[in-house]
């Protein structure tokens, strides 16, 4: 993915077992702040066809 | 390299003459220059139409997935190892086959020879080590190694790595070939930069299928892309939709890409759709040593386990 253009970091993987909640809340917290600082992917919005 | 068409042919007849084979698949002199077609080949009469020169660059693999009867299929060093991939796979089973192999000198690029005519070529004629493009009022002469396809120029795999019947000894394969300074190239670039130019290399692409349908690794009977229920991807000129086919179409190929080139020379308007496939190759090769369709005894990276797989990836 970043070889294409998408930001490092946007991509995140871990592996969470379905007894781990505190991990999984750790994880889902650790994420969503690194994302909000890379900020909205707006390289993958679709724009509205342009019309003349 | 000429001369393997007389022995192609000769091979060919004694398989479908013999019975050893129900059809021998090989390449026939195509309606326009430079463009060989499959030809399939099923009474030894029909085999007399067996050619080979410098524009097979066709991948025959992708004529063997599913098929139940015995098949003769000529192939050179890629389509070998697309063979392979396809017997791992289960597509094919190698007692149903006689490969004859060929060692392969590359084949030529015929938008590189298009490119340098002042006009339309009416007849490309070969001879050992160059090609002479005709047309009216032209005729220029090209050394082939400064025409040949960007993934042969790069080959490390000339001579088939299967093979029942060989015509001709092996080549001496090239050595010292760096075979991934354009994916290093856009490594280095920032993610900006990388976006814009996958966005620039995209950007003729009109959704032809052509690249898909010529791979011989796209076999699946429905394609992600032709998909409606679930949609998985937009099937309009949206950049957004085109960028998701071409990467996710190369993801697919990840361990399973042999750089054969098929998509890039089907690619009517020319995109080099191999920047993604390579990267996911030259990751194969760094992180499992891996390079597709060398063995059928070897278990491909992605379908097996080994404990010291790196996965410093996963937090």
């Amino acid at each position: 993915m970043e070889h294409m253009g998408v930001e490092p970091g946007r991509l995140q993987f871990s592996w969470i077992s379905s007894a781990e909640s505190t991990k999984f809340v750790e994880v889902v917290t650790q994420v969503t702040n690194a994302i909000k600082k890379l900020g909205p992917n707006s390289n993958y919005t679709k724009k509205l066809a342009e019309v003349a | 390299m000429l001369s393997y068409t007389e022995t192609i042919r000769e091979i060919a007849g004694r398989l479908l003459t013999s019975g050893a084979v129900e059809m021998v698949i090989g390449f026939r002199k195509g309606t326009v220059p430079m463009m060989n077609e499959p030809h399939f080949a099923k009474t030894p009469a029909h085999a007399q139409a067996l050619v080979w020169d410098s524009h097979c660059g066709i991948n025959l693999a992708n004529y063997l997935t599913d098929r139940k009867e015995k098949i003769g299929i000529v192939a050179k060093g890629c389509d070998s190892r697309n063979i392979v991939t396809h017997i791992i796979e289960n597509k094919i089973k190698r007692e149903q086959l006689v490969v004859i192999g060929v060692p392969c000198l590359g084949m030529v690029d015929k938008r590189k020879i298009a490119m340098k005519c002042p006009g339309e070529i009416t007849e490309v004629i070969e001879d050992e080590g160059s090609v002479t493009a005709t047309g009216s009022g032209f005729s220029q002469r090209f050394e082939k190694k400064d025409v040949l396809q960007h993934n042969c120029s790069l080959c490390i795999h000339r001579n088939p790595v299967i093979h029942d019947e060989l015509v001709a000894e092996p080549v001496a394969e090239q050595q010292g070939v760096d075979r991934y300074a354009d994916v290093r190239s856009l490594d280095a670039m920032s993610p900006e930069q990388r976006w814009k130019y996958v966005e620039d290399l995209l950007s003729p692409c009109v959704r032809c299928y052509a690249c898909r349908n010529a791979c011989p690794l796209c076999y699946c009977p429905t394609c992600f892309v032709d998909e409606a229920r679930p949609q998985w991807v937009g099937k309009g000129l949206d950049p957004q939709d085109v960028r998701t086919f071409h990467f996710l179409r190369a993801y697919h190929c990840a361990g399973r890409c042999t750089d054969c080139g098929a998509c890039e020379r089907a690619c009517p308007v020319g995109i080099n759709m191999r920047v993604f496939t390579k990267k996911l190759e030259k990751d194969c090769l760094d992180l499992f040593g891996w390079e597709a369709g060398l063995s059928i005894d070897v278990r491909p990276p992605l379908d097996t386990y080994r404990p010291q797989d790196p996965n410093d990836f996963i937090k």
